[in-house]
């Protein structure tokens, strides 16, 4: 066994992250947390405006019934899109790559499309789609298949100019090249773009529900608790967005270590 | 050293004997890449080349004396300005053994096996006796990450093997590795060529391989690359780098490079 592997494997461990585990995030979430407790506690900051992690607290567990039934419903939305999200932005990313025209005709106008506020897009989804599941899906499939879709492209560009030539005297057709080469080279891309997707899938998802005249879903009860100056409420549905998104975050990472441990992302 | 290759279902090679034609002819071919803002770089001059089938023919030369170029031409992937190219169908094998991380060692070298359609067990039983007979047996379902730079060398050495393409154009195979590596490579490749000969075109920087293992040596200019010798290695195999003759041999092809 060649020293270069076993330099490799050593370099890798830290990163993989087997040793100190969830401590060092839990210990800088417990710093940070104290902090502000100890800035809602003594500082000048009204409460109303920035409740302290403990009402946050005392909230997650007294609504923990009303914020349960509402982080299902935003659940609900996200990985759907997400999925979504992810079948579209590979599909997209597959035809581009095949067709230069396509590249030259549509890629503009996916750019242009990410620039379009959302909040002149939610009514015209609203008409179209009406009051259910349909707009909010159109909404984070919207926002999080952009980056998935720009990774995997580069991802696909970045493939080996000699690792095709070496296919092509092997005597691959294009379309095998693209199937035992590019696209698992391209697979990493992919799930790191879908690791910025999902946070942005939950900002759709958020935005979908507080702006789309959604009836429930943690968007909905944050723009409900901030006019009834529930804000602790409204900080522990945000709470459980982020604990969402970390877990998916989580569960993209878990997934490509499976699928793609060739990637650098692992 | 153990060498025997399980006889194939169908040997290119039975067909490219048989006519006293060349498996590679290169007649008059001139390469010359576009430069933004400089006068065309001239990669190959007027070069000429016959190769017999079976032949093994070594390249030398200094860096930039068009061996890749000359090899690509060989294998399709560019076509000449000038002059003719006439070949067998022809495989590659970079430099860097360009193996598929996600893929074990058996399925990488299959991968020719698996691109002409057949199904992955029928692709990878025919591969093995290839890994067995480069000394691999028992290291077929690693990945490339859990070999020796050694392995994966002789892995993509297979791969190329078995793609059953007459003609192989080695492009320093065994450029990145150290000389005892270098050498025991050496032997499995001389050892595999002898139970299972096709023509090769073995490009290489070092002389003492081309002499080990060459039937005849190509020693190329620097830019552009012109044919400054050709010189025949009529040696009894397996060849020791320390056998005298090959010694003057070498001296030779030095020569003509100064």
């Amino acid at each position: 066994m060649s020293s270069g592997s076993t330099a490799r494997r050593a370099y890798a461990g830290p990163l993989r992250g087997r040793g100190p585990g969830a401590l060092p995030a839990l210990v800088l979430a417990a710093l940070l947390l104290g902090a502000w407790e100890l800035y809602v506690r003594l500082g000048p900051i009204d409460p109303l405006i920035l409740p302290a992690p403990s009402a946050i607290a005392g909230s997650l567990v007294s609504d923990r019934s009303l914020l349960w039934s509402n982080f299902t419903v935003t659940a609900g939305e996200v990985l759907p899109g997400m999925a979504l999200a992810l079948i579209l932005a590979a599909a997209l990313a597959a035809a581009i790559h095949f067709c230069p025209l396509l590249r030259r005709a549509a890629y503009p106008l996916l750019v242009a499309s990410q620039a379009v506020p959302l909040v002149l897009l939610t009514p015209l989804l609203v008409a179209w789609l009406g009051f259910g599941l349909l707009p909010k899906l159109a909404i984070i499939v919207l926002v999080s298949f952009f980056p998935i879709l720009v990774a995997t492209l580069d991802g696909l560009a970045a493939v080996e100019p000699d690792l095709l030539k070496l296919m092509s005297t092997l005597g691959a057709s294009r379309w095998q090249t693209f199937v035992r080469v590019e696209a698992p080279s391209a697979l990493p891309a992919l799930f790191s773009g879908a690791r910025v997707g999902v946070v942005f899938s939950l900002i759709g998802a958020f935005f979908a529900e507080y702006a789309g005249g959604a009836s429930d879903g943690l968007g909905l009860l944050v723009e409900q608790a901030i006019p009834q100056l529930e804000t602790a409420r409204a900080a522990a549905a945000v709470t459980l967005l982020a604990a969402l998104a970390v877990a998916l975050f989580a569960a993209l990472t878990a997934a490509e270590r499976r699928l793609a441990p060739w990637g650098a992302g692992t | 050293m153990q060498t025997r290759l399980e006889p194939r279902e169908r040997s290119p090679l039975a067909a490219g004997r048989r006519a006293s034609r060349s498996a590679v002819r290169l007649h008059g071919v001139t390469r010359c890449y576009p430069r933004r803002g400089a006068p065309p770089l001239l990669a190959l001059d007027s070069l000429s080349l016959d190769v017999a089938p079976g032949e093994i023919v070594a390249v030398v030369g200094p860096s930039g004396a068009g061996k890749t170029t000359l090899l690509e031409l060989v294998c399709g992937l560019q076509q000449p300005d000038a002059g003719e190219v006439r070949a067998e169908p022809a495989a590659l094998m970079p430099q860097r053994d360009l193996l598929l991380p996600w893929l074990d060692a058996l399925d990488n070298a299959a991968l020719a096996l698996r691109l002409a359609g057949r199904s992955r067990a029928d692709a990878r039983r025919l591969a093995a006796s290839t890994l067995v007979a480069l000394g691999l047996a028992g290291f077929e379902e690693r990945r490339p990450r859990e070999l020796s730079g050694g392995m994966r060398q002789r892995v993509a050495f297979a791969r190329t093997l078995l793609s059953g393409r007459p003609v192989l154009c080695l492009d320093e195979p065994f450029g990145a590795l150290d000389a005892i590596t270098r050498s025991e490579l050496r032997g499995w490749l001389d050892g595999v060529l002898q139970v299972e000969p096709r023509t090769v075109l073995l490009v290489t920087h070092d002389v003492e391989e081309a002499v080990v293992l060459a039937d005849r040596l190509l020693v190329l200019s620097a830019r552009p690359g012109r044919v400054l010798a050709e010189l025949p290695v009529a040696l009894p195999r397996p060849r020791s780098p320390t056998d005298p003759r090959l010694i003057v041999l070498r001296e030779q092809a030095l020569d003509s490079l100064r």
